[in-house]
């Protein structure tokens, strides 16, 4: 009964969708007040109807009625409670759905908190959401629907894949669709101006709050996803350029481009229509994401069942999506008036090379991924694209990115001085040297990649807090002089002082890890001993653990250094009789220096008690994780400026009207 | 100004001739083998052992019983996931499991990635040059030929190989094959 509910709820939403998007739109096209007000309780209506949708889904999965089909394909009664609720969105139709109550939260958000939007521009920007969340809805009922029951209902249920059953996935999937569905209100927002046909500081302001907090969960969703790759895997790695990966990352590198071009909209009313494009491709971006993992047009290890009809489904959907404003872009986008000019060297060049660098990086990352497509649809030499060819590419370009990191916030907007800024940089430059020496004594036979990196970090660390130093004339001006500078910086400031820094601190883990890593493999039995990076290994042999529903072979190491005990690691091998499928659970102890990594693998064939063992030193992968914990901190500190709150003033609003 | 319009189109045709090639992708199944090469002999192709054997891989090599082609590379994540599936196999011993070592750097690369996960193959053919990759069609690691006693191709599949998969649809087709 309670799965016809949501059922009977989700084609509610999709009545109110249809209409959230038509009346509002007309109304805003023809003036009509009345018809534009329709838009904000649509908007929170239609959030309504799609969390009892989710609800009833929910409730299926919590009570294990297997006579959903959904629930009987994915999950199962001996399972713990945690994981019949991630169970929802652990599959297909469940994340589709999860995916329209983002939508449709962030709509009702817009609607909630965006009083002082004019009127016309509110309806607008919550009609084009409705737009997307009847093109998902529909989605979801003719393909993809949840709600199916099965006649007569099995016994129990098929199980979750295993490797998905662990906290990690519990927060990726939901962080990750925070980030891709956050875009969408930067989207709506583009689209609405463009058929507003203006585009100002005010305009810029709205959006940039919005860009933030999705750039913000998009990093949480990407940053735990990499983490539990890292640790479920047991590969010892935590990022493989995998198809599904990629298709997260390339929103995340268009959005981080998105969020420093609208800082120019905003403050020099210029970059405009670049803008609004970056905002439309990131949403495109976002939605392609979707129709890669879930179409079966390339193949991953994260792969969802894939069904071509769905695939026909969602590429329509992102033709008509992501063709129409882009259309609509070729139409209105000429007639976007910028007013603010500058020379290459300021702090405007500096963010737009910011987002060369950062787009150039999205499309090579897209290429890379849609590239064996490509050569498939002409019938040409059939190749995989794999890690080495990202490396390659992808670094080279991240490099002069980082190093200009440190300079543009120093430059002054319109015309900035290069000699000037760099004469200020004269502390990041020793630090960079000094990184260099230190990274270069300490693995002097390792890639000179490392020894770049380290700099590059340092360069920016010391850079980015050279600046901020300067803001607040620390050091230059009496202490209290400079505690009353910082009082008043805006948070957005130290937003950005934040971030910047984060990112600093995760290229340090980035380079450690990718550079430096210590890796041994070998067949142990009880009482033998490894040493790995110095760190000494000893095998206490494997025992046999029951867990909930699975049963696990747990093998322990003690591990010491200069014959100190530091700590004991049980990596588990665990298989899950439901789908009779091991999963690695490997033992991790982090430390600032780097990461002990063990995994046990199978029994050694020759059968006298020899187990294979992986043990890896992973350097100061932490900081790869600390750092974007950080960056996100530094968005959530923007979020909270001032500015954001109170809105635009209007006296400040220049109205660069179409031409008629 | 007709070169500006020009410029705010570009996007636009961009992403129509991507939206092409995703509608051409969307009809190819990658599971499905080009039907020229179903039921043909296994296109001629010789290559070298990898390092640490001292036989490498050749179509005469395929022919006599049923066999399995697997390509993989130490650099492919997917086949990570599907080489203990491949180690159980070997162990069960119905077929025999040869390999194609597709695309390596380095010469230690696949045998050092074997020594770590196990080797269940019973012939390896290195395949730097992508060399029988093309002959087969190879859509990217891992795939899986299997190959009938005459040596002519009989199904491919896409992806890592799984228990299910094996069961319910490459298992069957083997032993159709054995008859």
């Amino acid at each position: 009964m309670i799965t016809e509910i949501g059922h009977f709820a989700l084609v509610l939403a999709l009545f109110v969708a249809v209409v959230q998007a038509g009346l509002p739109l007309v109304g805003a096209h023809r003036g009509n007040a009345s018809w534009m007000a329709v838009a904000a309780p649509a908007a929170l209506a239609q959030f309504l109807l799609v969390a009892v949708a989710f609800g009833g889904l929910t409730h299926a999965y919590m009570t294990s009625d297997f006579s959903v089909f959904n629930v009987a394909g994915n999950s199962h009664s001996a399972k713990p409670m945690l994981y019949k609720i991630t169970g929802v969105w652990g599959n297909h139709e469940g994340s589709m759905l999860l995916w329209v109550l983002i939508l449709s939260m962030f709509g009702s958000a817009v609607a909630a908190f965006g009083r002082n939007l004019p009127p016309g521009l509110r309806a607008r920007v919550l009609g084009v959401q409705a737009l997307i969340a009847v093109g998902l809805l529909l989605f979801i009922l003719l393909t993809s629907n949840p709600f199916i029951r099965v006649v007569p209902p099995p016994v129990d249920g098929q199980g979750m894949n295993p490797l998905l059953q662990d906290p990690g996935l519990a927060l990726h999937p939901p962080f990750l669709y925070l980030g891709y569905v956050g875009f969408s209100i930067a989207f709506s927002f583009a689209v609405a101006a463009l058929l507003e046909g203006r585009v100002d500081a005010a305009w810029a302001r709205w959006v940039r709050p919005w860009t933030m907090a999705a750039w913000a969960f998009l990093t949480l969703g990407i940053g735990i996803g990499s983490w539990w790759a890292y640790y479920e895997l047991g590969w010892g790695g935590w990022w493989f350029w995998d198809p599904v990966e990629n298709a997260s990352f390339i929103p995340w590198l268009s959005g981080t481009a998105l969020l420093h071009s609208a800082i120019v909209v905003e403050k020099r009313d210029t970059m405009k229509a670049w803008t609004i494009f970056l905002a439309i491709v990131t949403f495109a971006l976002s939605l392609l994401g979707t129709f890669l993992v879930r179409s079966g047009v390339l193949t991953s290890v994260h792969a969802f069942a894939s069904d071509p009809a769905r695939g026909v489904f969602i590429l329509i959907l992102l033709i008509i999506i992501a063709g129409g404003s882009l259309a609509l872009f070729a139409m209105r986008g000429p007639a976007l008036r910028s007013t603010g000019l500058f020379q290459p060297i300021s702090r405007e060049g500096g963010l737009l090379l910011n987002n060369l660098l950062m787009s150039t990086a999205a499309a090579v990352v897209l290429l890379g991924t849609l590239y064996p497509l490509f050569l498939d649809a002409i019938g040409g030499p059939k190749v995989s694209v794999g890690a080495p060819f990202f490396n390659s590419v992808f670094f080279p370009i991240m490099m002069p990115m980082a190093a200009a990191m440190a300079v543009g916030p120093m430059l002054a907007w319109k015309r900035g001085d290069l000699l000037a800024a760099m004469k200020r940089l004269w502390a990041a430059f020793a630090l960079m040297l000094a990184a260099v020496l230190a990274a270069w004594a300490a693995h002097a036979d390792g890639p000179p990649i490392g020894l770049l990196g380290m700099g590059l970090a340092a360069w920016l660390f010391a850079g980015t807090l050279s600046e901020f130093c300067e803001k607040v004339r620390l050091f230059k001006a009496p202490f209290p002089e400079s505690l009353t500078r910082m009082a008043r910086l805006p948070r957005s400031s130290w937003g950005m002082t934040t971030a910047h820094l984060g990112l600093a601190v995760a290229i340090v883990g980035m380079t450690g890890a990718g550079s430096w890593k210590v890796e041994s493999i070998q067949t142990m039995k009880a009482g033998d001993k490894a040493v790995v990076s110095g760190y000494e290994y000893t095998f206490n042999g494997v025992r046999e653990v029951e867990g909930p529903n699975y049963f696990s072979t747990v093998g322990s190491f003690s591990v010491a250094r200069d014959g100190r005990e530091i700590t004991t690691l049980s990596a588990e091998k665990r298989v899950y009789p439901v789908r009779n499928m091991p999963t690695t659970e490997a033992a991790i102890y982090s430390t600032l220096l780097g990461d002990l990594y063990a995994v046990v693998g199978d029994p050694d064939e020759s059968g006298d008690g020899r187990y294979v063992t992986r043990l890896y030193f992973n350097p100061m992968v932490i900081w790869m994780w600390a750092g974007g914990l950080i960056m996100v901190f530094g968005a959530c500190l923007s979020l909270t400026d001032r500015r954001y709150r109170i809105g635009a003033p209007l006296r400040r609003r220049q109205v660069a009207a179409a031409e008629a | 100004m007709t070169m500006k319009r020009l410029m705010f189109m570009l996007p636009l045709l961009v992403f129509m001739v991507l939206s092409i090639y995703f509608a051409v992708g969307l009809t190819k199944d990658p599971s499905k083998l080009p039907s020229m090469l179903i039921n043909q002999p296994i296109p001629e192709f010789a290559l070298g052992p990898i390092k640490g054997r001292d036989k490498g891989l050749s179509d005469k090599d395929l022919k006599g019983e049923v066999t399995l082609v697997n390509f993989w590379g130490s650099w492919c994540v997917a086949c990570k996931y599907e080489h203990p599936f491949l180690m159980k196999l070997k162990k069960e011993g119905l077929v025999p499991i040869h390999g194609v070592d597709w695309r390596e750097v380095k010469p230690d690369d696949g045998p050092d990635w074997l020594k770590e996960h196990g080797d269940p193959y019973t012939l390896i053919g290195d395949d730097p040059k992508s060399k029988a990759a093309i002959a087969f069609g190879v859509y990217g690691a891992p795939e899986t030929f299997v190959i009938d006693a005459a040596g002519a191709i009989r199904y491919k599949y896409v992806g890592p190989m799984s228990r299910e998969v094996w069961d319910e649809t490459i298992w069957p087709i083997i032993q159709k094959l054995k008859k």
